[in-house]
């Protein structure tokens, strides 16, 4: 199997069956992800933010968009222009029962296929050889040959896809998944470097967002580049492993 | 070259397997022995999955962030903001109740503490201020997205816990509320330093929106577990999902550390 993925002809078995997981995983993850915004689509800098503080930015894609049903506001302390409380009158819109649970069930199927995934590449050298980009060699060297256009497998990744997936696996998907332990309180009161690492729970928030928005793009970009070139010869690398 | 990395591969396999399996028995021995029910519920499996791997993986001791006086920030009230005004019949007798306690100043509102204790017992709102106060400045999360950080004083659930006497098979301290919610906590949510049955808000008494006269303050967990308007406590051997006044039912996660 090492020496046909080697070869080129397709994917070994540990690539193809974390790929799709990992796929399944992050199409839940961005749908239960852009419910769970639904609910508070206002996003913020910092420790903390609500509807009674300031947003960095608001999103209109709920009823929950600005709102403002709330009744008068009332002093929470003895400075009567400081921090205040007020009641919610607004019946929002929230799906966080089955939205929350659904998320972090989907985020154990990235973390845990994910961790193979790294140990694999790592002890297998696939991202030594095949992920991570490095100079061509000069010329008469042992340079690989050049492939046609479009060969599926990991020998013929190109320079700008080999730093498309480094990016990805070695930079965005870790951040989403430090912010999202961010916003865990469970795991901040055990690791609360995590806290100051990202400058508070809103800012990780703020980060998962905006990092989660360029994997989507990532995804959108990757599947219109398999489709482009050879969408059944690259579906037959990434299932059949030929 | 292919043969001499094989081996090396194999080297490697086994120590990895050797670290998973003494991992696995370490993880094994620290996931929690009861688990809620999942009422065939996957969702549930996976949030029991969360509750039993927090356990395993993140130290029991540790204290959630505290901030400075200067962090406290504005903060809404959402959810029941005045039990007293419930229109639902069947809150009808509740929300009598709770209005007669808030007209005279909560001065009549009284605890119970009983279940699974050698010394079953109950706590009026001086009898509580009698026990060592602790003040901390937390970060409220809410299950919605929004944080807000205000200062909370009460006493500590362990200290009342102690006073009571809770019995060696005893596994879960039970709330139910003014709102008519029944929410639970196992032994090791309850016996956190920072886990309180808070009477103060920013210095001042809990106002009624925050749960008047005396809320629980959860810190490891998102906000809906700080249970507001605090009507009775009970130590349980055994889970206790509240029923159709529990989270589980209603189609939301009973742990949320996360």
């Amino acid at each position: 199997m090492a020496d046909k993925a080697a070869a080129g002809s397709g994917h070994a078995a540990w690539v193809r069956v974390t790929h799709w997981i990992i796929t399944l995983a992050v199409l839940t993850l961005v749908f239960s992800g852009f419910e769970i915004l639904m609910v508070h689509p206002r996003l913020y800098w910092g420790k903390a933010g609500n509807d009674l503080t300031p947003a960095l930015l608001e999103l209109p894609i709920s009823r929950n968009y600005k709102h403002r049903g709330y009744d008068r506001p009332v002093a929470l302390t003895a400075n009567e222009s400081g921090p205040v409380s007020a009641n919610r009158t607004y019946d929002i819109f929230n799906q966080n029962g089955w939205g929350r649970s659904l998320h972090f069930l989907a985020a154990w199927f990235l973390v845990l296929p994910g961790l193979v995934y790294l140990l694999f590449g790592l002890l297998r050298g696939h991202f030594r050889r095949h992920i991570w980009p490095r100079r061509t060699a000069s010329p008469g060297g042992a340079a690989e040959p050049r492939p046609p256009s479009g060969t599926p497998g990991p020998a013929y990744y190109g320079a700008l896809q080999k730093v498309a997936y480094s990016f990805v696996i070695f930079v965005a998907a870790p951040l989403m998944v430090a912010t999202g332990l961010t916003m865990s309180p469970a795991v901040t009161t055990a690791w609360p470097f995590l806290l100051d690492l990202f400058g508070g729970y809103q800012s990780a928030r703020t980060i998962h967002f905006f990092a989660s928005a360029v994997l989507v793009l990532f995804v959108l970009v990757h599947v219109v580049m398999v489709v482009r070139s050879g969408f059944q010869r690259h579906m037959r690398a990434m299932t059949l492993g030929r | 070259m292919r043969e001499k990395e094989s081996g090396l591969i194999t080297r490697r396999g086994a120590l990895i397997a050797g670290a998973a399996a003494v991992g696995g028995v370490i993880l094994a021995r620290r996931f929690p022995k009861i688990l809620p029910p999942t009422c065939g519920n996957v969702l549930r499996a996976g949030d029991s999955f969360t509750y039993g791997m927090h356990r395993a993986l993140l130290s029991d001791g540790a204290l959630a962030r505290e901030y400075r006086l200067e962090d406290i920030t504005s903060f809404p009230a959402t959810g029941t903001f005045d039990p007293g005004a419930s229109t639902k019949p069947e809150l009808k007798e509740l929300a009598q109740s709770y209005r007669r306690l808030q007209d005279g100043a909560f001065a009549d509102w009284r605890l119970p503490v009983g279940g699974s204790v050698e010394r079953p017992r109950t706590f009026s709102l001086a009898d509580l201020k009698q026990f060592t106060p602790r003040t901390q400045i937390t970060r409220h999360t809410c299950e919605e997205g929004w944080t807000a950080i205000g200062q909370w004083t009460g006493v500590p659930l362990s200290a009342v816990l102690d006073a009571v006497g809770v019995k060696t098979t005893a596994r879960f301290v039970v709330f139910t509320s003014y709102d008519d919610w029944v929410d639970c906590i196992d032994m090791s949510d309850a016996r956190h330093p920072q886990t309180i049955l808070a009477y103060q808000m920013n210095g001042r008494d809990l106002p009624i929106p925050h749960g008047a006269p005396v809320r629980l303050r959860l810190e490891r967990q998102i906000g809906y577990k700080s249970m507001k308007f605090l009507r009775g406590v009970t130590v349980a051997d055994n889970f206790v999902d509240g029923g159709d006044k529990g989270s589980i039912r209603n189609g939301w996660a009973w742990y949320n550390g996360i």
